[in-house]
């Protein structure tokens, strides 16, 4: 099945496998690192990649291998639980637009734009504020900001459905609202929703990041992969690998989930292939 | 020499054979009739004469255009295209740019032709001979009517003066009466330009109406192909035979029992009226459209009532309110003594109700089964057992000539026939009294359609049905009908029993749907 998969479409394929290698690496690291991550030594600090620490050790002595693995948890953590906070919001919001329109939907479409105005930057620096930062903030920022995306998506991909006859004939039979809601409108804009899960996903990874950069993520002693550049950054121009690292490892993700989300697209649905689906991180 | 000479086609995709082994030779000033139901090749045959076909195509056999090959250069075979061979597709709204002015679509066709001509000059020529009014060249495609829409796309392919039109199904997104005057159009054009036409369709009338020369076409084969005249007086394949036999439809004979004039009513339509308010950015401007206005109907127990009128005149939207999918503005309905007003119809009372969907394609919700949307009716019924739903499906689904083994498949298996077919079991389902069907037929091929009138009529018969039939098909109705009603602009402007009303009919828009009847084949 999988050789099949790989033929009929290789980028979802490529896609999917290295995106699916760096989640493992990610949860391996809940078990099993090289290196207690939080075990500083001074006296190991700075070394190159070898044979003892595959990718070097960071200014504090700490290996790199295992700060990346455990980094590539916390990111694919919070943006999951992101994708995951703007589905059960959003596409619940979304179905509720189409299925009862008129002031249900005026109502909706205004608290998405509402939204939409706020990047995630802004919600996180205003969590921040209220509540100090740290992982679970940057979560809910992301959520927040995933909430009118998903609300968006699911509303166009449903009102294309309930012009279908079949929705009225199953008003002619009787089911209500919300019934029809999730008996034909939610299955049939599954596969749309899936695809934009996944390009959210890895605006998500960027998202937090970004966040763990300027300080408003995750909290040392746990890592991330924007905590690691924020920590590299002023040693730049002496240890270049120390921001190389994180910075490629989050490239290379971004672009396997992307190039799986676009595989996907295609082999759910042709019909969209043309169509941007991507909507921008704050 | 002929104009066009077809030696040996086969078009596959992959492992399917679209088009095989197709010989043909049309003439010069010969119009060409290809009749065939969906999917038996027709359109393809006429997009490899104007070498237009998708790269997925893999083909072989000749093309030969004034006794030259096809050339397989794009741009030669475009130059051949922009001056020899003109275009008329199905659907005016799709084949034209919405975002250019008529006027500027039909320049562009003249410029690209190469023709030397002045060009406003030539503009005004194309459109007085489309019979469009000059003002018109203005508009964007989305201001016009579906009939003017396709006489705009004929005028661009009249632009580069053609010794060829290809027509592909021109007329079956428009109404009857648009359909007669575009077909008649057509005629007239290539007469005075004696000009070679391909016409391809699947309704027999029609290409009888317009072609001296006709094709019969069955998966991919031409099973026959002859003068207009012989081919349907006379037809010698089996299928040309049922063709012809499909585009006469019987009138079905009632007993007089059914059709004594003291039976109750059954569904009683007072004053109903709807109107649709145009959102603007103010409160109160833009005037309210009145779809439906002051209907008065009444359709007794076991009747078959008809109601006809053109497109946009407001049949369907009064369908959808007696069925309850929409609200009366004003005025009310009562069905077996009960007065409501459209969607507040109780449950006991829809389940007495039903409505067959004109597109059968998508009527079922691709991602259940059968079983599972022909059961979602017997919700109204209340809780009712695992075997009575099970019986229940089971008597419906046979009721209409298919097998119970099929409620397990998926609606993407069947074909458009077979899903009417299935869209009337689950109208059946509830055992419900007044059936509304909206345009039964008329997204079916023809050689299906008698096949369903034939199964409504009997379902009739078996269960003591009541019917309620939107069509603009006159033969349909003439053939289905106890009474008919004729709509125009919201209102029912006339009524009488088919024989009477068609014979004479009194109001201007009925005169006009029976001048617009294609005449019987043969």
């Amino acid at each position: 099945m999988m050789r099949k998969l790989a033929r009929q479409h290789p980028s979802l394929a490529i896609g999917l496998l290295a995106a699916g290698i760096f989640a493992l690496l990610g949860l391996v690291s809940l078990w099993w690192t090289p290196y207690p991550i939080d075990q500083i030594a001074i006296s190991r600090r700075f070394l190159g990649p070898g044979w003892a620490h595959w990718l070097g050790t960071d200014h504090l002595g700490r290996d790199m291998l295992s700060l990346v693995m455990s980094g590539m948890l916390t990111s694919f953590v919070v943006a999951s639980l992101g994708v995951l906070i703007g589905v059960g919001i959003g596409v619940p919001l979304g179905l509720a637009a189409v299925a009862w329109g008129g002031a249900v939907e005026w109502l909706v479409l205004r608290f998405s734009d509402l939204t939409f105005a706020f990047p995630a930057v802004i919600v996180a620096i205003l969590i921040a504020t209220l509540a100090g930062p740290g992982a679970t903030n940057a979560t809910i920022a992301i959520g927040i900001f995933n909430i009118p995306v998903f609300a968006r998506v699911a509303r166009g991909g449903a009102l294309a459905i309930a012009t279908q006859d079949y929705v009225a004939a199953a008003r002619l039979a009787g089911l209500g609202r919300a019934t029809i809601a999730a008996r034909h409108l939610l299955p049939n804009i599954m596969s749309l929703l899936i695809v934009q899960g996944t390009i959210q996903l890895s605006l998500g990874i960027l998202a937090e990041a970004g966040l763990s950069y300027i300080g408003l993520g995750t909290q040392p002693p746990a890592t991330s992969l924007g905590l690691m550049l924020r920590d590299a950054q002023s040693l730049f121009l002496i240890h270049p690998s120390l921001s190389l690292i994180p910075g490629l490892t989050i490239v290379l993700v971004v672009i396997a989930l992307n190039i799986a989300g676009d595989g996907l697209r295609d082999a759910m649905d042709p019909r969209l292939r043309h169509q941007g689906l991507s909507h921008g991180a704050g | 020499m002929a104009l066009v000479d077809i030696r040996d086609l086969t078009i596959t995709f992959g492992q399917h054979e679209a088009v095989s082994g197709l010989s043909l030779r049309i003439e010069r000033g010969e119009r060409f009739g290809i009749i065939g139901e969906s999917g038996s090749g027709k359109s393809l045959t006429a997009l490899a004469i104007a070498g237009l076909l998708p790269e997925s195509a893999a083909v072989s056999g000749q093309v030969l255009f004034e006794g030259t090959v096809l050339p397989d250069d794009e741009r030669d075979m475009t130059r051949l295209r922009g001056r020899h061979i003109g275009m008329v597709f199905q659907e005016p709204m799709t084949a034209l740019n919405p975002l250019m002015t008529i006027g500027e679509q039909i320049e562009e066709a003249i410029r690209l032709s190469e023709t030397s001509e002045i060009v406003p000059l030539a503009v005004s020529a194309l459109l007085d001979e489309v019979g469009l009014a000059p003002g018109l060249a203005a508009r964007y495609p989305h201001q016009l009517s579906g009939g003017q829409r396709q006489r705009a796309m004929i005028a661009m392919a009249l632009a580069s003066k053609p010794e060829l039109m290809i027509a592909d199904e021109p007329t079956s997104a428009l109404d009857v009466i648009t359909q007669r005057t575009v077909l008649d159009l057509i005629s007239t054009i290539c007469r005075r330009r004696h000009m070679t036409l391909i016409f391809i369709s699947h309704d027999i009338r029609a290409v009888a109406a317009l072609c001296t020369r006709i094709g019969v076409m069955r998966a991919g084969e031409l099973v026959e192909q002859g003068v207009t005249g012989d081919v349907l007086r006379a037809p010698v394949a089996d299928y040309t035979r049922e063709l012809v036999a499909a585009s006469r439809m019987e009138r079905r004979l009632r007993s007089s029992a059914s059709l004594n004039d003291d039976r109750a009513a059954l569904l009683r339509v007072e004053g109903v009226g709807r109107i649709y308010r145009q959102s603007g950015i103010w409160p109160g401007c833009g005037a309210p459209v009145r779809a439906v206005d002051q209907v008065e109907l009444t359709i007794g127990t076991g009747e078959c009532v008809a109601l006809v009128g053109p497109s946009g005149c407001g049949k369907t939207t009064l369908a959808r309110i007696i069925v309850g999918l929409d609200k009366a503005s004003d005025g009310r309905m009562v069905f077996d003594g009960t007065a409501y007003d459209g969607s507040n119809l109780p449950p006991l009372l829809r389940a007495n109700m039903s409505l067959v969907f004109q597109d059968p394609f998508s009527s079922f919700d691709p991602r259940m089964t059968i079983a599972q949307s022909l059961g979602e009716p017997l919700h109204l019924l209340g809780r009712i057992s695992g075997e009575e739903r099970e019986a229940r499906l089971r008597e419906a689904i046979e009721a209409v000539g298919l097998k119970a083994a099929m409620l397990a498949r998926y609606p993407h298996e069947f074909s458009g026939g077979q899903r009417q077919r299935l869209a009337i079991a689950r109208a059946l389902v509830t055992r419900p009294r007044l059936v509304v069907l909206d345009e039964p037929v008329s997204a079916l091929d023809v050689s299906v359609r008698g096949d369903i009138l034939a199964l409504l009529a009997r379902l009739q018969a078996e269960h003591g049905l009541t019917y309620l039939i939107i069509s603009h098909d006159l033969d349909m109705v003439a053939a289905m009908a106890d009474r008919v009603l004729v709509m125009e602009k919201g209102r029912i402007v006339e009524e009488g029993t088919p024989e009477t009303l068609f014979a004479h009919p009194e109001h201007p828009l009925t005169k006009a749907l029976m001048a617009a009847r294609l005449p019987e084949v043969a």
